[in-house]
């Protein structure tokens, strides 16, 4: 058990080593580093003592150094919370994210539940009343929502909310709570204006959802222990819920793995449609304006806390499931 | 056992494994119906040019958002398609545009028209189109789906888009099944730290949140790169992430046969592991290989429609479907002029059509289990 812990963590160490190396070539990759962006800013505002000031700038921020040492150094900086300046804002990184990571993370975490919350009720009544058409109707919507891609299903809705019902469907406050602190009203209107990411994020993993639970509970159902229950007259709804739905229910924790990096990533793009306050539409407008140190940042924060959230769902399911805990 | 069953079970047992593959897929309806619709995609791919009306880059600011038109297929009780001229005039208070019907001018559509000039398949100049106008070119007059806001058809952008949208997750897929295939079958073939490295290594790429690394990739692209550059970049940065599936599937299947003895065989007539890995064993598994290549190519025109519509993947002036969605972005704007969400469908109906291909193709490719 213990050494299982230790392969995840040491595996979850060097994903967070790999993707800080990812975000690092993202901050390097464009041609030139920013002294040359803004040095032709200088120049264009006829300020003569451009070159010095790049050579000045260049030294401040250790570019003229080998790229294995820019590494570090910023590497180094991110373990001491300091991710550099913004350029485009002129403000430390770090105050630039602000709490969007964490507004991020809430909508990553809503859709998740979403996507539980809708796909283990539909999944069971799949299996259950298989061929009926509910079961097909249900399928088929599954399909749909795996082949909608969440940006256009966002795109979509914002169309429907504002053509039929005439509101704007983006954004995660109401104007008077935008800049007002954390309150229980704020909070409140945090979660109603959560309902369509959430829904927008999680149908396609909710499709993937049902279709395993729907497979798994009728391998279950076809046990000769299910026959025996039910020969024994329970009750059929005792019959399905007292022990097939809870061994199909396993692959429900283990999704996390595979569901969080993906609402991760569809959150990103989808809150840039919604006009959602989180890292996403900051990324685009970084990487728009090649402010590359609060790109990096992203990129870099997103990828460790896709890292912590699938470390902790691991150990979830560990406790959960036995067959994990004490397999070797 | 009844004569028929007799028959079929003999029938079954001469089989090549193609006929019992191409027998399981038939069954299959929906896959049938996704691969139909599939070929249709790479048809109107294959002759954009001549399916679409007008030339896709003709703009004109005076037909700026121009609503679809009604083709009229009857005059009278006999069969002359026909569209009505329209006349766009602006509000004075308001600076709308609006588009009026002029049911006076009458011009006839007809098929084989000519239209404005490409080369079709590449092989000869000619301007003959599936449909057009007489008297007036198609760019003035026809607009089968409205017009976007530089006054540009729509329909013929459309079409012409999925060629761009459908190739690309074909270059983007065959760079993934090199890479796939190569280190899957490394990693199957040898096994122990090689494999282990190879396995952490698609672990991290698949809990990595792809799409921030996608934008941050694509965005390094230098911006006075061409439209071709851009385009390959573009497959290179998708298939650097999307080869894991199709890793993962070569390994478990060459570990399955590692041990056979036609691989013991092999190895011991002195074929080197290339040879071994390429022409014994990658060809035993060809089938999942095509099955997991048609549920990747989905995601790649995901990606691709993504990234373009954020604009950091295909820049104007290439055209796909992405790139048309990106005028959608505003809600206001649509609002008005809800035929720019079109594309949508097109993205829709593929995407659909080759997870029900793919999940077919899946369930046929082992023909002997049942």
């Amino acid at each position: 058990m213990l050494s299982y812990v230790g392969r995840r963590l040491a595996l979850g160490l060097f994903t967070v080593w790999a993707v800080s190396v990812l975000s690092f070539l993202i901050i390097q990759l464009p041609q030139g580093d920013f002294v040359t962006t803004h040095m032709t800013e200088l120049a264009d505002s006829g300020n003569s003592s451009a070159v010095y000031e790049a050579e000045r700038l260049r030294a401040e921020y250790g570019l003229d150094q080998p790229i294995f040492v820019q590494y570090f150094d910023w590497i180094g900086g991110v373990v001491r919370g300091e991710f550099g300046m913004s350029f485009d804002w002129n403000r430390p990184v770090a105050d630039v994210i602000g709490d969007r990571l964490v507004l991020s993370m809430v909508v990553s975490v809503a859709a998740i539940i979403f996507t539980w919350a809708v796909a283990l009720p539909i999944g069971v009544y799949s299996a259950v009343r298989r061929y009926s058409i509910g079961d097909y109707t249900l399928t088929f919507l599954g399909f749909l929502g795996l082949a909608v891609p969440n940006f256009l299903l966002a795109l979509v809705l914002m169309y429907i909310g504002f053509a039929v019902f005439g509101t704007d469907v983006g954004g995660l406050f109401s104007a008077p709570y935008e800049n007002a602190g954390w309150s229980f009203a704020k909070a409140w209107d945090l979660l109603k204006h959560l309902v369509i990411p959430a829904i927008v994020l999680g149908t396609a993993g909710a499709a993937q959802l049902i279709r395993i639970m729907r497979a798994n509970l009728l391998d279950e159902l076809r046990k000769p222990y299910v026959i025996t229950a039910r020969a024994k007259g329970l009750p059929e709804r005792r019959v399905v819920t007292k022990y097939p739905v809870r061994v199909a229910l396993n692959p429900f924790a283990s999704s996390i793995g595979f569901l969080f990096p993906q609402m991760v990533s569809g959150s990103i793009v989808v809150s840039i449609v919604l006009s959602l306050p989180t890292v996403g539409p900051l990324l685009l407008r970084a990487l728009q304006a090649q402010d590359m140190f609060l790109a990096g940042a992203i990129v870099l924060l997103l990828g460790v806390m896709t890292v912590i959230g699938t470390l902790v769902s691991d150990l979830v399911l560990m406790w959960l499931d036995p067959r994990i805990r004490h397999a070797t | 056992m009844p004569r028929d069953a007799v028959v079929d079970e003999e029938r079954i047992s001469v089989a090549s494994q193609r006929q019992l593959i191409w027998w399981r897929f038939r069954k299959h309806r929906l896959a049938m119906a996704g691969a139909i619709i599939v070929l249709f995609f790479y048809f109107v791919a294959l002759f954009g040019d001549f399916l679409s009306t007008s030339d896709p880059q003709a703009s004109e600011g005076q037909r700026s958002l121009m609503p679809p038109q009604a083709v009229h297929l009857f005059e009278g009780a006999s069969l002359s398609p026909h569209v009505y001229a329209v006349v766009g005039q602006r509000d004075p208070d308001t600076l709308q545009r609006s588009y009026a019907v002029d049911p006076t001018r009458r011009i006839p559509v007809r098929l084989f028209a000519h239209g404005y000039e490409y080369k079709f398949l590449g092989l000869f100049t000619t301007d003959i189109h599936l449909i057009g106008t007489e008297g007036t070119p198609a760019e003035r007059s026809l607009f089968l789906l409205g017009t976007d806001q530089q006054g540009r058809d729509i329909y013929s952008r459309l079409v012409l888009a999925t060629r761009t949208s459908m190739l690309i997750g074909l270059t983007g897929v065959a760079l993934s099944i090199v890479f796939g295939v190569t280190l899957g079958g490394i990693s199957g073939y040898y096994g122990g730290v090689v494999d282990t490295v190879i396995q952490r290594v698609i672990e991290v790429l698949r809990s990595i949140p792809v799409i921030p690394l996608w934008m941050g990739l694509a965005a390094a692209m230098p911006k006075d790169w061409s439209v071709t550059q851009v385009y390959f970049a573009l497959t290179v940065i998708l298939s650097v992430i999307g080869w894991t599936e199709l890793g993962r599937v070569v390994r478990g299947r060459m570990m399955q046969i590692r041990r056979e003895d036609f691989v013991t065989a092999a190895e011991l007539v002195g074929s080197r592991p290339r040879r071994v890995i390429f022409v014994h064993m990658v060809p035993l598994f060809a089938s999942h290989i095509i099955a997991a290549t048609t549920l990747a190519l989905p995601l790649m025109i995901v990606a691709e429609t993504s990234l373009s519509f954020l604009g950091l993947g295909l820049r104007p002036p290439s055209i796909s479907w992405g790139v048309m969605l990106q005028q959608a972005q505003n809600v206001q704007a649509v609002a008005l002029s809800p035929w720019m969400l079109v594309p949508v469908i097109p993205v829709v109906v593929v995407i659909l059509a080759f997870n029900f291909l793919g999940d077919g193709l899946r369930d046929a490719a082992d023909p002997y289990d049942l």
